[in-house]
């Protein structure tokens, strides 16, 4: 017989032995957490062995060399890994309040295409570049808070799904986008935006210290940080649990729910925006249907995996996105699609998915007749 | 006049064909959400459902030298099922056994779904000779046999249309309705089939009743002696066997047995998961929804004169029009149009 029974809170133990299980808890979901991931690339690896017929150990290494084999390639990576880490971050408060914002990708695209339209229609203007970039970061921040506020208002008036609703609004963005490049498209008749402001690099992000990507991953640092304490220590961020844990609580303890909802949903939105000013002026310099690139989703998975710690959601943006680099450098090293990513990236969240309940369920197997209580 | 009614002809078939695509992905939806699971892994799911059927009918048609179309036929739909059933069960393991969230898996399972189909995809084509290349026409063919029932009577009639008005109408009305309703592959027809029997199952059996209870309230249905978890097990996993059909004529009807890398059948699915909220959980009500999304997606290519912007403006409309209902749901507040009360939620009987 299996018996299944829930492992207690350890976060929440008080009293004596408070920290004793404290470290316990966490010792064990590390534990499981590292096993997880090792089984999964074991099953990766037994997959690439079926495809490829090459030696897992050697693709993983070529993965390796492939995300991290010169200073350019590093530097991809984090700023990659900003990018998808920024969303992930502003989706954070949203998710902690339990609004399932699935909404990202379209609030990345919308912000992508105001940062584009600040470029091409003020590119010629000769505004000095710091003021520049905050205009384009602000119409981008806006853009994406409006993708926000919509939903947010008919979930928090009359409880409108917004799992679905924030669903839809990718599709119109999407939409929007492909509205937008007929009326960019640069040459002419090429359907694509292609680079804008490409001679004057109006716009562009500045290099810092020599370095392109440099002023990205700063960004992101900082609106991390503010994130985690405006999560674990601000008055807003208690609110956004109390929500998050029970409505009815949160009405009890005479807060509005309502505004809390259209609040933090904006600032979910507005973040996610400035996540679509990041990939056009600091990566792209295009935009397309693709600029969000799935990114809206993925984050959503970190998010949820790191339980909102920014920290931790750094960490496995950066093993993600690691191996999407790692497995389009496979990819074209021996000649396969670079489709393989999705592939591997879905065999590990899947394993990471699994692992959540031996966290939080305790899994006995009794030998012989189970005595009934 | 007649090119007004060659153009309607053309837009309900454009529409019909469309619309089973995302009917099927819909359907399947139903009966999973049903259950209490939202499955945001549909558009993984048709993937699969497609690349399984298409990789069926790709390797019995390279091993043998004379591919018989039926026999194709039923292998690529019982490579479709096995795929797409595969799916249901990756999805419902992790959140019906170890009930992960549901939507962060449904997520997972659409990357990998996506990844998976469009890397054989790619591999069969390289296998067939280059991007584009691959081709399983006699399998496709089978497919796309059109029933063309009352053909016989439209030739009947149009002999004799020379001497009436009233039989020259006949004759047009009859071949209007051949065109608009009888020129189908056999799996646009399947697809109203499989609403029928659902929403006869949902409404009208004990088991469908069951089912419901195991969406509304697991608790209360594990108290009554239902076994919640087969429920949730059988519900997903057909439902994504009926979603992975989805996909397979999407690839053998809708682009005729080729493969393509461009995200549409994602874009397809994610409409599914759309007419699921349009239709109210109610499988009838998805047949003429499907049949109403493809008629607005397609309607640009009909309204002569736009500029390609304004043509993406209205390929919008289906998402609009899903946000509307969202909505107007959420206002009247009628018990019936709601989704099922446990939707999203995982159940462990332990818990309070």
């Amino acid at each position: 017989m299996i018996h299944i029974s829930k492992r207690p809170d350890f976060n929440r133990f008080t009293g004596e032995k408070k920290k004793y299980n404290r470290y316990a808890g966490m010792l064990i979901g590390v534990g499981i957490r590292l096993a997880a991931l090792l089984l999964s690339l074991v099953v990766s690896g037994v997959v690439i062995y079926a495809i490829t017929k090459l030696n897992p150990l050697k693709v993983y290494a070529e993965m390796v060399s492939g995300s991290f084999g010169t200073s350019r390639r590093v530097w991809v990576w984090l700023r990659d890994t900003a990018l998808l880490l920024v969303i992930a971050v502003g989706l954070a408060p949203a998710f902690k309040m339990r609004f399932w914002n699935i909404g990202a990708e379209g609030q990345v695209l919308v912000g992508a295409l105001a940062t584009s339209a600040c470029m091409i229609y003020m590119g010629s203007a000769n505004i000095p570049t710091p003021l520049f970039l905050i205009i384009m970061a602000a119409a981008s921040v806006l853009a994406g808070a409006l993708w926000g506020i919509v939903p947010a208002v008919f979930k928090a008036r009359w409880g409108t799904n917004e799992t679905l609703f924030t669903l839809m609004m990718n599709y119109i963005a999407i939409q929007l986008t492909n509205f937008f490049i007929p009326m960019w498209e640069h040459p002419k008749g090429s359907n694509t935006v292609g680079i804008i402001n490409a001679g004057t690099k109006a716009g562009w992000f500045p290099e810092i210290f020599g370095q392109q990507y440099l002023l990205n991953v700063l960004i992101v640092a900082v609106i991390s940080v503010l994130m985690f304490f405006y999560l674990k220590r601000s008055k807003h961020g208690y609110e956004i649990a109390v929500v998050g844990q029970s409505e009815n609580t949160a009405r009890y303890a005479a807060m509005n729910v309502k505004k809390i909802i259209v609040r933090t949903t904006t600032l979910s939105g507005a973040i996610c925006g400035l996540g679509g000013f990041l990939a056009v002026a600091g990566a792209d310099h295009t935009v397309s249907t693709g600029t969000a690139g799935g990114r809206g989703f993925v984050a959503i998975i970190v998010a949820w995996l790191a339980k909102f710690n920014p920290i931790i959601m750094a960490l496995i943006s950066a093993m993600l996105v690691f191996l999407n680099k790692g497995a389009i450098a496979i990819a074209s090293r021996f000649n396969l699609s670079n489709d393989v990513s999705d592939i591997i990236q879905g065999i590990i969240l899947f394993f990471i998915l699994g692992s959540e309940f031996f966290i939080n369920y305790r899994v006995r197997i009794t030998r012989g007749k189970e005595k009934e209580a | 006049m007649d090119t007004v009614l060659a153009q309607m002809i053309s837009l309900i078939t454009t529409a019909v064909s469309f619309g089973t695509v995302i009917m099927y992905g819909s359907l399947g939806e139903i009966l999973t959400e049903k259950s209490g699971h939202l499955n945001l892994g549909v558009p993984g799911i048709m993937y699969m459902g497609g690349i399984g059927g298409l990789t069926g009918a790709f390797l019995y048609q390279t091993w043998t030298a004379e591919p018989v179309p039926g026999v194709g036929l039923v292998i690529a739909l019982l490579s479709t099922l096995v795929c797409s059933v595969l799916g249901g069960l990756i999805y419902s393991f992790l959140t019906v056994t170890l009930r992960a969230n549901q939507n962060v898996t449904g997520l997972t399972l659409t990357i990998f779904g996506s990844g998976l189909a469009n890397f054989f995809g790619g591999s069969l084509s390289k296998l067939a000779g280059g991007v584009g290349q691959i081709s399983v026409a006699v399998t496709s063919s089978a497919f796309r046999a059109t029933q063309h029932a009352t053909d016989s009577l439209v030739t009947l009639v149009s002999r004799g249309a020379g001497e009436s008005g009233f039989m020259r109408v006949l004759s047009g009305i009859l071949d209007t309705l051949d065109k608009t309703v009888f020129s189908y592959g056999f799996m646009v027809y399947l697809a109203v089939v499989i609403a029928i029997i659902l929403s006869r199952f949902l409404n009208k059996t004990s088991r469908g009743l069951n089912l419901r209870a195991v969406g509304e309230n697991p608790a209360t249905a594990d108290a009554a002696g239902i076994n919640v978890t087969r429920y949730k097990y059988l519900a997903t996993c057909t439902g994504a066997a009926i979603s992975g059909l989805g996909g397979l004529y999407y690839v053998m009807d809708y682009i005729k047995g080729t493969w393509a890398n461009d995200g549409n059948i994602e874009a397809l699915g994610w409409l599914a998961v759309a007419l699921v909220i349009f239709a109210t959980w109610k499988p009838l009500r998805s047949v003429w929804g499907a049949y109403l999304f493809g008629a607005l997606y397609w309607l640009y290519n009909f309204i002569p004169g736009q500029s390609r912007s304004m043509q993406e403006i209205f390929k919008m409309l289906p998402y609009v029009v899903t946000i509307i209902v969202l909505i107007s749901v959420s206002l009247r507040r009628k018990r019936e149009n709601h989704p099922p009360s446990s939707l999203g939620l995982s159940y462990f009987r332990e818990d309070r």
